[in-house]
């Protein structure tokens, strides 16, 4: 059993190494995560979103559900937190 | 600690200070640095100071611990309440330039990025408020 663990994780090591050689080098201009939809974001996010501040735009505006997730994985946080250490059984 | 008058009189003056920082940091978080999950530390901290300096119990007078539980969620509520708010209009959800106010599309979708920066800011605070409370009530239970 110990010795597939190992295999499996020699496999999966080999294949994350061999597909890094396509990610793109770090800071480079020319990646696909900087020319997707990050220069409409640049230039037309101040009027779209009404928020001065890009960050904010992009955050809770463009990229809002994924907002709703994060305050819910941090509700979700608080509520593990309280459902362990709080035993009384009263909330 | 509790009976240091030093610590007891700056933590009394400081608090307003750090709430209204926080309440500052949450709503400049449209036009400046800022927004829902650093103001909502920020106000945290204002609590965990009030209990450190005061005691855990002097704390839970100024916010029990249920309004703690209950305004964890409710900060949930009014962000996903607003992406719903947007599909009753007929838009998308979180869509916000559906939600018919008598302003321009790009200051409806600003006013309700304020909204939804409220709302973290209401679940981050009432998040790290309980966390420190549960904390702090085991160490005093054993």
């Amino acid at each position: 059993m110990k010795k597939w663990a190992l295999f499996a994780v020699i496999v999966v090591g080999a294949l994350l190494l061999w597909a890094e050689g396509d990610i793109p080098p770090f800071g480079d201009p020319e990646a696909p995560a900087y020319n997707h939809v990050a220069p409409r974001y640049i230039e037309q996010g101040a009027e779209e979103t009404g928020s001065v501040n890009l960050v904010t735009g992009i955050l809770a505006d463009y990229r809002g559900f994924d907002t709703l997730g994060e305050t819910t994985v941090i509700f979700t946080a608080g509520i593990a937190v309280l459902l362990l250490l709080r035993r009384g059984g009263r909330l | 600690m509790r009976e240091n008058v030093v610590i007891r009189t700056v933590v009394r003056m400081a608090v307003p200070f750090i709430q209204l920082f926080a309440l500052y940091v949450i709503l400049h978080g449209g036009s400046s640095a800022g927004g829902g999950f650093q103001g909502g530390v920020i106000f945290a901290s204002a609590f965990i100071l009030l209990g450190i300096a005061f005691g855990i119990d002097e704390a839970r007078q100024r916010i029990q611990e249920k309004a703690v539980v209950i305004a964890s969620s409710l900060g949930v509520y009014i962000f996903a309440g607003i992406g719903l708010l947007c599909i009753l209009f007929g838009g998308n959800f979180l869509g916000y330039a559906a939600i018919p106010l008598p302003f321009d599309p790009p200051e409806v979708r600003g006013l309700m990025t304020e909204a939804v920066e409220v709302g973290i800011g209401i679940t981050v605070m009432a998040v790290m408020t309980s966390i420190f409370y549960d904390i702090a009530s085991k160490r005093e239970e054993e």
